[in-house]
């Protein structure tokens, strides 16, 4: 496992991406440390007196040569909101990197789906899934076109398909009715983040096609680093931690 | 140099900067970030004598400057932990305590005749005051004569130092304090968690698997350090203060109060840095004031 950092960041770029999204970029003062696809940040919102704990956070992607990193970010209450107030020169203090990460694979046909904020670990997923020659396949899913963002970084890629409840971008309807789940035995591993049920639908689907799949949780943290058991997942082998044996976890272990 | 030493039963800690049960893990988790061998001990999860998997999630609900919890004592039970936790937390050079819990008497018992052979666990810390387990647990921190009976049976049974953590729970701490003084214990550690809950009128449902929880953090601390005074003034056994230190200036206020020593709980997951902050804080403090020792710091308190 790598070694757990804190460090102040300090933050290059705050952009807006719609409504309620915003994408974080944030340097790291020294040489970023290794992180993996599927890691994360505790995260330190200051000046907000009715956030007490930090915020878990996924890290969207990661850049050596400039060490940087950046997070992409859903107003959700009033942390996440806090946080969508930074400006420039600002510093951000995070604990990272955390947690376990997606197993890769080389060389094969593989799916990546998500929806919601969900989607922020599947970019530097793709990235890495794409180094490794992967024939990467992404699937966003969303109530409405306005809510799907990043939309030409991911393209960089992989191959981008949509589903959006109102049709107004890509198929129609929910996830899992997108045509790519008529044919999901074509590709060799799935990977999925977002609301619990939209997982659980994509996991149920993967294992009648006999496809294993890597999902990333997003249970609520105290301490981020495996002290305090707050974060807990029921598994096959009992109760694990999502914030040390997770985020990622294979579906055939959680009790679903 | 001002000396930070204090003595808790045969207990000697180079600082009164302890870590708090359940809040630390098993000091392992905290290597990346600090040197765990600077603080004056750690006490280590709460420990059981058959394996237990806790509650249901959520067993977390943030609240405001706190947080409740209801983990309800995960842990992997005492024979793991002596094969398999006790070998890697013997290279640490701090005092290493073991905060026991149970739900009768005999496991109890059978946790600290199993804790009293290891060499590098000088104290054992009893849990009489845990509010998230259905049986036991606060059931004994919460009425005198049961407080008496815990720890009689176990004071007759562990000859190193022996700490009983309180609950705050109760009409009168200093009557727990006074009882458990008299059965032989060399300490008290209060407070544990405060009995609480949180809700949500979007949902409807409570915020808990188990509807009510522990709390702690910043919001527990007036109460704690009350309690803590209050029961400075009731017993002459050391007094271990916690409950909501953030910071240094909120350890030394427990010290000024009769805490000989304290603990970091909740305050670890804010900052996994800042028990040794701490240190570095109380020992700034008794400098700048040019106090020789904490001892001489303790309870201190001017009234008039
Ligand atoms: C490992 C991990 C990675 C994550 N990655 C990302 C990410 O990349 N981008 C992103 O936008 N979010 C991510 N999240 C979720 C994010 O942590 C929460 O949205 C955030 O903590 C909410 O904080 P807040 O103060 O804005 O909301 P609060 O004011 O605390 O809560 C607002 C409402 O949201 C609910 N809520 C809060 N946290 C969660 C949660 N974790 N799950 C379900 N409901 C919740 C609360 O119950 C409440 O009803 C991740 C979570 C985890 C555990
Ligand atoms: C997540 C969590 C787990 C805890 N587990 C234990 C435990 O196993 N045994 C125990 O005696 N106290 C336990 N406590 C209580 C703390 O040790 C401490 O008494 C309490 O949190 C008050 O201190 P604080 O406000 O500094 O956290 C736990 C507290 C938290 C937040
Ligand atoms: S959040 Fe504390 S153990 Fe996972």
């Amino acid at each position: 496992m790598h070694k757990k950092h804190i460090e102040d960041f300090i933050v290059l770029l705050n952009e807006k991406l719609n409504e309620d999204t915003f994408l974080l970029l944030l340097k790291h003062p020294h040489k970023l440390p290794e992180i993996n696809a599927g890691q994360f940040a505790e995260v330190l919102v200051e000046d907000s007196p009715l956030t007490f704990l930090r915020r878990p956070l996924s890290i969207h992607d990661v850049d050596y040569k400039n060490n940087t990193l950046s997070l992409l970010i859903k107003k959700l209450g009033k942390g996440t909101k806090k946080l969508s107030e930074l400006k420039p020169d600002n510093f951000l203090n995070l604990i990272f990197p955390l947690g376990n990460s997606f197993t890769l694979l080389n060389n094969e046909k593989v799916l990546l789906t998500g929806g919601g904020c969900g989607i922020a670990p599947l970019l530097y997923l793709s990235r890495k899934l794409n180094e490794k020659g992967c024939d990467v396949h992404i699937l966003l899913a969303a109530k409405t076109a306005s809510d799907i963002v990043r939309l030409k970084t991911y393209e960089n890629y992989g191959k981008l398909y949509f589903t959006t409840e109102d049709n107004s971008l890509g198929e129609k309807g929910l996830i899992i009715q997108h045509s790519l789940f008529k044919n999901l035995s074509v590709f060799k591993k799935i990977y999925t983040c977002g609301p619990e049920r939209m997982m659980q639908a994509v996991a149920r689907l993967a294992a009648n096609n006999e496809i294993p799949c890597e999902v990333s949780l997003e249970n609520t943290m105290a301490c981020g680093i495996g002290a305090c058991l707050c974060c807990v997942t029921e598994t096959k082998t009992g109760n694990k931690c999502v914030c040390v044996d997770g985020p990622v976890f294979n579906t055939k272990d959680l009790k679903w | 140099m001002v000396d930070l030493n204090v003595n808790i039963g045969h207990l000697k800690l180079q600082n009164p900067v302890m870590t708090a049960s359940g809040t630390f893990g098993y000091g392992l988790e905290f290597d990346d970030f600090i040197d765990v061998n600077l603080l004056g001990g750690i006490i280590v999860k709460g420990t059981t004598l058959e394996p237990r998997e806790g509650n249901a999630y959520p067993r977390m609900a943030e609240t405001p400057m706190g947080m409740l919890n209801a983990v309800g004592l995960q842990n992997k039970g005492i024979d793991h932990f002596i094969t398999d936790i006790y070998p890697k937390i013997q290279k640490y050079t701090t005092q290493l305590i073991v905060n026991v819990s149970g739900s009768n008497i005999e496991d109890y018992l059978t946790v600290v005749e199993k804790l009293n052979e290891l060499d590098r666990i000088p104290a054992i810390e009893l849990n009489i005051s845990c509010p998230n387990v259905k049986s036991g647990g606060m059931a004994f921190g919460t009425s005198c004569s049961s407080a008496a009976e815990i720890t009689k049976a176990v004071r007759s049974t562990y000859k190193k130092t022996l700490i009983v953590k309180l609950s705050p729970n109760v009409t009168n701490i200093t009557e727990i304090a006074k009882t458990v003084e008299a059965e032989g214990a060399d300490a008290v550690s209060l407070i544990n968690t405060l009995l609480g809950m949180a809700v949500s009128i979007k949902t409807r449902k409570p915020l808990l698997s188990t509807v009510t929880g522990g709390l702690s953090g910043p919001c527990v601390k007036p109460i704690a350090l009350r309690m803590v005074w209050q029961v400075f003034n009731a017993v002459k056994i050391p007094i271990i203060g916690l409950g909501g230190i953030m910071n240094a200036n909120d350890a030394l206020e427990f010290i000024l109060c009769g805490a000989t020593a304290i603990q970091v709980g909740t305050a670890n997951f804010i900052d996994p840095r800042i028990s040794i902050k701490i240190i570095e804080g109380i020992k700034e403090y008794l400098q700048s004031n040019k106090i020789n020792s904490i001892s001489e710091f303790r309870g201190s308190l001017i009234l008039k």
